[in-house]
């Protein structure tokens, strides 16, 4: 129901703005909802705001995960 | 796109299918409903459904904000533009939906009123800076992924001090939904429909956390999994519930961890309660009227609220009398087993909820996957 | 004695004029728009004999093959093209799109009242450059003038005219089960250039909209495979591939079956949907096309494509299959299937 996608944070602008990258598209959002987010994290955007964090390690574990079944399956 | 296209693997895809195939009871059904329609979508997009066994079967949920927005919202709306003379903003999701007398957002900007498509609440309160002279109300439906952003504008508007901004809130809540599912006598008492389990909704838990599915499997007995938005988050997420199933467990596991956590998003939820508060019942388009299932303005911001700087009278407006969406959102029915489906009631001629959105049960199926009813000779 | 002097007639302002009612009402200054601007830009011997119509000759033993459109795009100027240029391409890939090989377009210009005389010119100029590019002169016109407020800055309306040898058929109803559906290149570019300049969704990309002349490209295609082999071309502009995929199954009355990890897309088109929750199927195309072609013809054909400039990602994105229900299918990358239905209506950005 909510399309949110993940970009990574290129600039900061002030407190609450901030420039996202996505496949090469710049997008200007809002990050009044994820205050302590940085430059170089991922956000999830949804409607031009900033919802969450990515946690980059967790991704990484569950793509572990997906390609370990591969594995057990081979 | 980092962290979007490694979970559309195709070859990933493959082996979590294989694993399911495994994994089934080949001696019993299982029946999953994605409550999220962004999850019926994806599901639909990329022919989920062709990689699952057959045992497997997804019942698609109400969780459609477009869907189950009431035409007289929709009428609310139109009434605010053509007849009150107010710049109407929305999302591009509400333009097309068949309100009264043959209108949509779409054919009353054809008529004349000022109606204007935007991404942002943000872009919406722009307007009315832009334009002090006029009044510019947001239509803002959504659940509760949705909803702090709208929070955040009505709030920064009070802060400005700006006198010609309004919000017409027609926010939901997710747990009042699949309550309401699970009260349902289908599921509760009949015990007609089999619902073996949930998947949690993937953006929506980013903003309230897990925990608030935690009553869910605990009274209600239903495995519930938090599921990434992403074909395989999906399909690793039906795996797990399969295995809760057939383990005998109902917890509410998280197959998103890279986004939810149990407590959620602080900051969105402070603002969320800061501006709004529980209306006692609203109407969901086929569902009825679900007690403590939305959102309202709170009194500190009446100037921000429309209904109030209007005085706009909500007035009920009845679905086709052969419209099936009310099952089919309960996921009671089918949408092939609606007698308007695919003839009166297409995309381009949407006869209830489930027809509006291209996330809903009904408009999902007919774009995407009515071919599977009908059987196809390829050469 | 009296001396005759000649009428002093002050040029354009080119900078800072704008367009008035007297430009449209057929008299001098209307004249001397056309003159100054028009014919100055497009420069050829037909409009140089300063008639109503041109008089034209056409090879003996071809047919005559003629398509018209209206350009009403805005914004007028977008990354990579605009509505002139757009206008050219537009029409001469109409004509090409029956294998005729395009010769003369015309052009009438419907102005609004106050529109700037520079960036008309900046328009025309760009027409006229696109024209010379494709060695398809602009060879006749009209101009007219409407009230401020009814009309967007300019309308343009293009009428192309070519030939095709006697016996050649390339047409929507053509494609047989067992053809193989070929495309010349990525997709979804012109439509994202152009939403990128809308203000309400605010988002910076390095995408250039693909306008572009294709006749070369189908002469190059035609020469590959023997005649009769090409069964359809056409290019999907409004309404995207989906589209043109879907009209093509309805008039030859046939399905198709896609593989969409064929089908090119650049990553910042694929991003910039992905940001909208739009589909690249349904986005507009100004300088691509699909051609149906006879399954042995299907290599030489993609060899030649891939040897010209226009067509050097083309690739074969799927097949043509027997069906009464005339869908077309895809197999997703995913490894599923779904129906790529007809577009409803215009795409709209969604949230949901």
């Amino acid at each position: 129901m909510c399309l949110a996608l993940p970009a990574l944070i290129v600039e900061l602008l002030d407190a609450e703005t901030a420039i996202v990258d996505l496949g090469g598209v710049r997008k200007q959002i809002s990050i009044a909802l994820v205050p302590e987010a940085q430059v170089d994290d991922y956000v999830i955007v949804h409607v031009g705001h900033a919802i969450g964090i990515l946690d980059e390690a967790e991704a990484q574990a569950t793509l572990a995960l997906f390609a370990e079944l591969a594995r057990s399956e081979a | 796109m980092k962290y979007v296209d490694e979970f559309r693997d195709g070859t990933l895809a493959r082996n979590l299918a294989a694993s399911l195939q495994a994994e089934v009871d080949p001696a019993r059904h299982y029946s999953f409903m994605e409550f999220c329609g962004g999850h019926t979508h994806a599901l639909a997009r990329y022919g989920v459904v062709d990689l699952l066994p057959g045992n497997v079967r997804m019942i698609h949920g109400p969780g459609c904000p477009v869907c189950v927005l009431p035409i007289g919202r929709i009428d609310m709306g139109i009434q605010l533009a053509l007849e009150r003379g107010a710049m109407l903003c929305t999302y591009g999701d509400v333009m097309r939906v068949p309100a009264s007398d043959g209108l949509s957002l779409l054919r009353a900007k054809a008529r004349g009123g000022d109606i204007r498509m935007v991404y942002s609440p943000a872009d919406a309160l722009q307007l009315a800076r832009n334009h002090p002279g006029r009044e510019v109300v947001f239509l803002a439906i959504g659940f509760e992924t949705t909803t702090p952003p709208s929070a955040l504008v009505i709030r920064q508007a009070a802060r400005e001090g700006i006198k010609n901004f309004s919000v017409l809130c027609c926010h939901v809540l997710t747990p009042s939904a699949i309550t309401h599912i699970l009260q349902s006598p289908e599921v509760a008492q009949y015990g007609t429909l089999a619902l073996d389990g949930f998947v949690g909704p993937a953006h929506v838990s980013i903003v309230i956390g897990s925990a608030v599915y935690e009553p869910f499997a605990s009274t209600y007995r239903k495995p519930v999994v938090i599921s990434g938005f992403e074909p395989l988050d999906v399909m690793q997420s039906i795996l797990m519930l399969v295995r809760q199933v057939n383990q005998g467990r109902a917890e509410v596991e998280n197959q998103f961890t890279r986004a939810v956590n149990r407590a959620g998003n602080r900051a969105a939820q402070a603002v969320t309660t800061e501006v709004f508060e529980l209306r006692d019942s609203f109407e969901w388009r086929g569902l009825g009227e679900v007690p403590f299932s939305a959102l309202k303005i709170r009194p500190e911001f009446a100037p921000f609220d429309a209904e109030c700087r209007f005085e706009l009278i909500y007035q009920a407006v009845p679905d086709h009398q052969q419209c099936e969406c009310g099952a089919i959102l309960r996921g009671v029915k089918r949408p092939t087993e609606c007698k308007l489906f695919g003839t009166v009631c297409t995309p381009e001629n949407p006869m209830g909820s489930c027809m509006v959105s291209s996330e809903g049960s009904c408009a999902a199926h007919y774009t995407y996957g009515r071919f599977r009813d009908i059987p196809v000779l390829t050469t | 004695m009296i001396t005759k002097k000649n009428g002093y007639l002050r040029p354009l302002d080119l900078k800072h004029g704008r367009i008035d009612m007297n430009h449209g009402a057929g008299g001098r200054v209307g004249a001397q728009l056309v003159d100054e601007l028009f014919a100055r830009a497009f420069n050829n011997p037909y409009l140089r004999q300063g008639n109503d119509g041109a008089l034209l000759s056409v090879p003996a033993g071809q047919r005559l093959v003629m398509a018209t459109d209206a350009h009403v795009i805005s914004p007028l100027f977008f990354p990579g093209g605009d509505i002139g240029s757009l206008a050219v391409h537009g029409t001469v890939n109409d004509v090409a799109m029956l294998g005729a090989t395009p010769l003369y377009l015309s052009a009438s210009f419907i102005l609004e009242e106050g529109f700037p005389l520079a960036q008309l010119k900046r328009i025309v100029e760009s027409m006229a450059a696109a024209s010379r590019a494709c060695g398809v002169p602009v060879v006749t016109g009209d101009t007219k003038v409407v009230e401020k407020g009814k009309g967007d800055g300019v309308f343009i309306s293009t009428t192309g005219l070519g030939v095709v040898p006697e016996g050649r058929d390339i047409g929507g109803a053509n494609a047989q089960p067992g053809d193989a559906v070929l495309l010349s290149g990525s997709i979804g570019e012109h439509g994202v250039a152009v939403l990128s300049q809308r203000e309400s969704l605010q988002f910076e990309t390095a995408i250039l909209s693909d306008s572009a002349a294709l006749h070369t490209l189908v002469a190059a295609m035609l020469a590959a495979a023997p005649e009769g082999a090409v069964h359809v071309l056409r290019d999907p502009t409004r309404g995207g591939l989906a589209t043109t995929l879907n009209e093509i199954a309805q008039q030859s009355g046939v399905g198709m079956l896609l593989q969409e990890a064929a089908i090119p897309v650049l990553p910042q088109v694929a991003a910039a949907c992905e940001l909208l929750g739009l589909d690249p199927l349904y986005i507009a195309n100004e300088g691509k096309l699909v051609a149906i072609v006879a399954p042995e013809a299907a290599s030489a054909v993609l060899a030649a494509m891939r040897t010209h400039p226009l067509g050097l990602r083309a690739a074969q994105i799927g097949q043509v299959s027997e069906d009464a229900n005339r869908f077309v299918q895809m197999t997703t990358a995913f490894g599923g299937r779904r129906v790529v239905d007809w577009l409803s209506g215009e795409p709209l950005p969604r949230i949901c």
